[in-house]
């Protein structure tokens, strides 16, 4: 199976000279399609850096990052971009959502901008949005929308087309834990359907929804938890810490 | 809370007598779970017939016993600083006090200990997380209900167990003397090297790195 993300042995340097400042120092993980892996970490370890690397919307100063088996470094600025516009989502902890759109208009617009005409982008909006159970926001602007709203919105506008590489950066970092609840089901389900998604969260209660958990300390990977299949396993200590 | 353990623990640091041994624990734990002398003699006598601790009688005429760890003993409180405390199984302070002998003992790692019950911690609320997801399967609406404020109340145990090991670590980075040995021996082992494309190399001063971005 081709993973879906594969960063190999990254590191990310600011700055340069006695003022170098290291990001992120060597880090690999791998995603493969249906998982979703969380990435946490204390401020200032790097988290939101390799989400940014793994999206393409930074360069890696070492190591290759590969989506879909493409290795980014090697496209000009041009595939890049398209590469992610076609295969990569992502979702913040918040300004997602164009204010003067609707939700719907907001799910079709990465369709409009592939080139979609607005109708059809306009009816697969709005099919996608039923499916995941929110036909009655479609027609609703984003300041008519709960904030757990507008990311579930936000998570669909992320796998319209044929996306299956979702980031999300803290995505439940202002909701309360119900509503943060009702986005990790809905970025899980999102995962079991065939995406593979990488989680950006201070909360561990949200990266259990992760098939594997990986800590950031000052850029480096410090530890994983093992696949979710494995938990059930008689597990050697030492293999995971 | 494991006494046994603790005293073991204790014992690492040198021969000592009954009492002494349940004064230093309970300075050494901040006074928070005071022991009673029977409750320790009867722990020293356990551990002496499974041949973990054995007692010399001193030569001064007065009969009292001194405690030493054996080769057995020092293998049952290695065994107990490298396995994780399960959440089922044992109250939480086990834990704290743990830690609290970890910090102290010249044998034991305190970052692997952090890093490994965090691990650890972390499967249990994946374990957990599954559970509910998967629901009760009942009909029965409270029971469902009940199941899942009874799986909350657990996930919030394990977050609060990882926050507050977060804290132990930034704190021992922060203040201990070496201060970054507790960080820098973690990566060595850190990452299970089969989830990974590419082996990585195990040793590598961090001492230069800043710990934030511009």
């Amino acid at each position: 199976m081709t993973p879906i993300l594969e960063v190999r042995g990254v590191t990310r340097e600011y700055g340069s000279g006695r003022t170098t400042v290291t990001a992120l120092d060597d880090v690999s993980v791998m995603v493969l399609p249906g998982e979703l892996v969380a990435v946490m970490g204390p401020s200032g370890s790097g988290k939101s850096t390799l989400l940014a690397i793994a999206g393409g919307l930074d360069r890696a100063t070492k190591g290759q990052v590969l989506v879909d088996g493409r290795d980014l470094g090697a496209l000009d600025g041009k595939a890049l971009a398209e590469l992610r516009r076609r295969f990569v989502g992502y979702v913040f902890q918040d300004l997602n959502l164009l204010a003067t759109l609707t939700a719907g208009e907001n799910v079709a617009l990465p369709l409009e901008l592939d080139g979609a005409r607005p109708r059809t982008a306009a009816s697969r909006a709005r099919a996608l949005l039923a499916e995941l159970g929110m036909a009655e926001l479609a027609g609703r602007f984003p300041e008519e929308l709960s904030g757990g709203e507008q990311q579930r919105v936000a998570i669909a506008r992320a796998v319209v087309g044929e996306r299956r590489l979702l980031l999300a950066d803290e995505p439940t970092g202002a909701l309360d834990s119900l509503t943060g609840e009702t986005v990790l089901g809905l970025l899980r389900r999102q995962c079991d359907n065939g995406c593979a998604a990488v989680l950006v969260t201070h909360d561990a209660r949200y990266a259990a929804w992760a098939d594997r958990v990986v800590f950031l300390r000052d850029g480096r990977l410090v530890d994983q938890t093992a696949p979710a299949d494995d938990l059930h396993g008689p597990r050697d200590p030492e293999a995971v810490t | 809370m494991s006494v046994r353990h603790s005293l073991l623990a204790l014992l690492e640091q040198g021969p000592m007598y009954g009492y002494g041994l349940k004064s230093e624990f309970e300075a050494a734990t901040g006074q928070m779970w005071p022991l009673n002398v029977g409750q320790v003699y009867t722990t020293l006598a356990r551990l002496e017939r499974d041949g973990l601790v054995k007692a010399d009688v001193e030569a001064d005429g007065q009969g009292q016993k001194v405690y030493r760890l054996t080769g057995a003993g020092r293998a049952e409180l290695d065994a107990w600083f490298s396995s994780a405390v399960s959440r089922e199984a044992a109250p939480r302070q086990e834990l704290a006090i743990k830690l609290i002998f970890a910090v102290r003992s010249p044998s034991a790692d305190v970052g692997k200990v952090i890093q490994r019950q965090r691990a650890a911690t972390m499967r249990s609320l994946q374990e957990l997380t599954r559970l509910k997801a998967d629901g009760g399967g009942g009909d029965d609406l409270t029971a469902e209900l009940a199941w899942t404020l009874t799986l909350d109340g657990l996930l919030f145990q394990g977050e609060a167990e990882i926050r507050w090991l977060d804290l132990c670590e930034a704190r021992l980075a922060g203040t201990a003397p070496g201060a970054a040995a507790a960080t820098t021996a973690v990566p060595a082992s850190g990452v299970d090297p089969a989830a990974q494309s590419e082996p990585r190399s195990a040793t590598k001063p961090t001492g230069a790195r800043a710990g934030g971005r511009p």
